[in-house]
């Protein structure tokens, strides 16, 4: 018993190290990196990993206790909203037109094309395309 | 608004967890860190994200102003009302023994819950105010309505 035990405590540190030092090289990555997507890319990418490993080392840390059933729901949560938090800020400066280097802008979706080509009804057409594009996207992506 | 589909299903995902996890804040908060305060606003944050997402016009439909403007004064209410029944019982204000004289400990707890209940209701309601004249380009509760 002692020496599984010694395993748990051993897999559970080796976890969280891993997962500190995830977050560490994403620290770095924001500071060093030279612009906003690659900056944008070190830290959604390394939060999440080094956020799924630490929870599981504190998972084993913890045991069949309550804490583990609210650690869980913390990675749920955390899990959902990170990868949205990064999809919205990326998507904001997307749509603002901040383009990532050496990206012009017919490389763009579909959206922006549209609403060059019509910039007198600016509001309806945008939205109608919108859906429509919207929708076809989706069908297509089920089907 | 049509574009955001990832946010808009995350939101739906997340709004029902984020009130149910204000409500165990609300009434755990004897044994954990948490309390009255930090429940109204996590519930307010529940409807404040519903509403970024999902525009004003939604958000009034689920909450009202007109009942924000109720829970504000509802809550407030709880707590004195709270503090003045002790005072007709004959103790002091917000004395909680006062409820069960036999066994103070009995009073103070369930005082407690009542009145962080009244704080919790406020707060969030505040809050949902707030986000609501600052959204809002025509305020919905004018200042004769307060």
């Amino acid at each position: 018993m002692n020496g599984f035990d010694l395993l748990i405590d051993l897999l559970s540190w080796a976890l969280i190290l891993a997962g500190s030092a995830f977050l560490l090289i994403g620290a770095i990555g924001t500071l060093r990196f030279p612009d906003f997507w690659s900056r944008l890319h070190a830290v959604s990418v390394t939060d999440s990993a080094g956020m799924i490993l630490l929870v599981l080392g504190m998972i084993l840390q913890a045991g069949l206790t309550l804490v583990t059933v609210k650690l869980v729901l913390i990675g749920v949560f955390l899990f959902v909203t990170g990868p949205t938090a990064t999809h919205a800020v990326a998507n904001a400066a997307l749509v603002s037109g901040f383009l990532p280097e050496g990206l012009s802008r017919p490389a763009l979706p579909k959206r922006k094309a549209v609403r060059k080509k019509s910039p007198a009804k600016k509001t309806k057409a945008t939205t109608k395309t919108r859906t429509r594009t919207a929708s076809k996207t989706r069908k297509g992506g089920t089907g | 608004m049509r574009h955001h589909l990832i946010l808009r299903v995350v939101v739906k995902l997340l709004v029902a967890p984020i009130a149910l996890f204000a409500l165990y804040v609300q009434f755990h908060g004897d044994y954990s860190p948490g309390g009255g305060f930090q429940a109204g606003v996590i519930l307010a944050v529940a409807f404040i994200l519903y509403g970024i997402v999902f525009g004003l016009a939604k958000v009034h439909q689920v909450f009202p102003p007109w009942l924000v403007q109720k829970m504000a004064a509802l809550g407030v209410l709880l707590y004195a009302g709270t503090g003045v029944l002790s005072l007709l019982l004959g103790y002091t204000y917000l004395d909680y023994g006062a409820f069960t004289p036999g066994h103070p400990e009995h009073g103070q707890h369930w005082g407690i819950l009542v009145v962080e209940l009244g704080v919790g209701i406020t707060v969030a309601a505040v809050m949902v105010a707030i986000y609501y004249a600052f959204a809002g380009r025509t305020p919905r509760i004018n200042d004769e309505d307060w």
